[in-house]
Formats: structure tokens, sequence, C-alpha cells
């Protein structure tokens, strides 16, 4: 079994205005865990786009939805890189998300819209969707960067 | 986020900050539009030093008032973008689009 410790559970509403303090507390976890600042700043850019996503299309814009986020330390494995990690899992209780719609769009269209997907792309190492028990569960993992034991005498 | 604007001859300056995200990019996007649909203004700068973050929201609607702006024939310029925002549009592919300036001189100059 993979080991997992929980750093942190957040509850908010789909209030847009919310956003500003969930990218706070982000920004100020990912420092303590010892991310680079550019690090930071993409795990911040992730889960805001994310929330963003739940808030404009899970929930059509209706601001007092309930959202869960949890953060945790986890041992993770993906595409053959295996390390310690941070697992950011977002649950909202909004209607399925058409997975067809989760590819995104070519980026050489210049046109407002259609980047968050692209955003939490390019801003962690793993990202996975699951429908479970009528709720949609998104699941980010970012690999933390720590500096490799030392090795020799 | 906060937005003012400062007209300068035939050019329209606004100075915007805080964050730019799906709760504030409407107040962005409507003055911006404003101005270049409705007054027709000939350059429309964009001061985005104390600018701390956007996101796509805020990007689409910076892409809304370059589309406004190629539609009526003005020059959208931005300046003083930190590290946050050049990072986020880059991540866009939309960077190279976009008119940017190192300052403010360089952006109202004729």
């Amino acid at each position: 079994m993979t080991p997992r410790s929980l750093l942190l559970r957040m509850e908010l509403r789909s209030n847009p205005e919310t956003l500003c303090a969930v990218r706070g507390a982000v920004g100020q976890l990912t420092e303590r865990l010892g991310f680079t600042e550019a690090e930071c700043r993409a795990v911040v850019l992730g889960v805001d786009e994310a929330l963003t996503n739940i808030i404009r299309h899970a929930y059509a814009g209706h601001p007092d939805k309930p959202i869960e986020i949890l953060f945790r330390r986890i041992q993770a494995s993906l595409c053959g890189k295996k390390g310690e990690a941070l697992e950011i899992v977002l649950e909202d209780s909004g209607k399925n998300v058409d997975r067809a719609k989760l590819c995104g769009r070519a980026l050489e269209d210049v046109k407002p819209g259609g980047l968050g997907l692209h955003f939490i792309r390019e801003s962690v190492d793993g990202l996975e969707f699951r429908r479970r028990n009528g709720k949609n569960q998104l699941r980010l993992v970012k690999f933390l960067h720590l500096p490799e034991p030392r090795t020799g005498s | 986020m906060q937005i003012s604007a400062r007209h300068l001859d035939k050019i329209t300056i606004f100075d915007i900050s805080g964050d730019i995200d799906l709760s504030s990019s409407p107040e962005l996007r409507k003055p911006l539009l404003r101005e270049l649909r409705e007054v027709r203004t000939p350059r429309v700068v964009l001061n985005l030093k104390a600018v701390r973050y956007i996101d796509s929201s805020g990007v689409a609607s910076l892409v809304e008032g370059l589309k406004a702006a190629r539609d009526v024939g003005a020059r959208f310029i931005m300046f003083g973008l930190n590290t946050t925002v050049r990072e986020v549009l880059q991540l866009s592919k939309l960077v190279r689009i976009f008119e940017i300036c190192d300052s403010e001189e360089q952006a109202v100059a004729p």
C-alpha cells in the first residue's frame, strides 16, 4: 500500500471570490514542501485552473456548490518515474464532465477560452479524471524535486 | 483587481493591479472592449506592472481585447509583465501575438 500523508483538506463553495484564498494557501504549502519558486507558481496555476473549470463547467457558475480539495504527500509512480510527490484531489458534485472536452484545443487557434486544461496539464506531472459515486474527481500529481541523498563517506 | 484609465492624446493607458482571475476578469474585459469598440481609441496600452497573477480567464480577456483592437484597426500594447504573467502567456503560446513593450515610454512612443 502506498503511504499517504494528509497535508491539508479544504472545503469551499464554488464562488470565484474564494480562488484568491486558495491560491494563497497552495502557494504557502508548496513553498513549505520545498518546491522551487517556478514549481510553486505552476502548482498554484494548476489548482486555480482546475477550480475555475469546476465552477464554470461542473457547476455552470452557481456560486454555492461544494468543492473539496485534499493535499497529500505520497510516493508516486508515473511513466517510469518514482518518488515523493504532492497529490491534489479536487472533488465536486457537479454534472458529469464530457471526457471529449478534456482534450482541450489546438493552441494555434487565437481565440479566447479553452486554455484552462492546457494550463493544468503543463503545470503538473500527472493528471487523472474519474467519476465516482456521482462525483467528479480530478487528481493532480507533482513530483517533489528534493536533493539527492549523499552517498559515500 | 483594480483598474484605472489615463488618457494621453489619442492613447488610453489602463493601470491594472492585483489578480486577474475568473472573479475579476469581467472587470478588465468590459472597459477594454468599451474603449476599443465604442470610444474607438486608436491605441490602448495596458500597464501590468502591478498585476500579481493572471489565469486563463484573464488571458481570454486579453485575447478578446486584441481581437477587438484588430477589428477596429487599433493598437493593443502591454508593458510591465512580471515573471508570473509572462510565464502564463508563454504557456498559452499566445505571447507572440501580443505587442509587448519593456516600458511605458516605448508603449506610447510615436
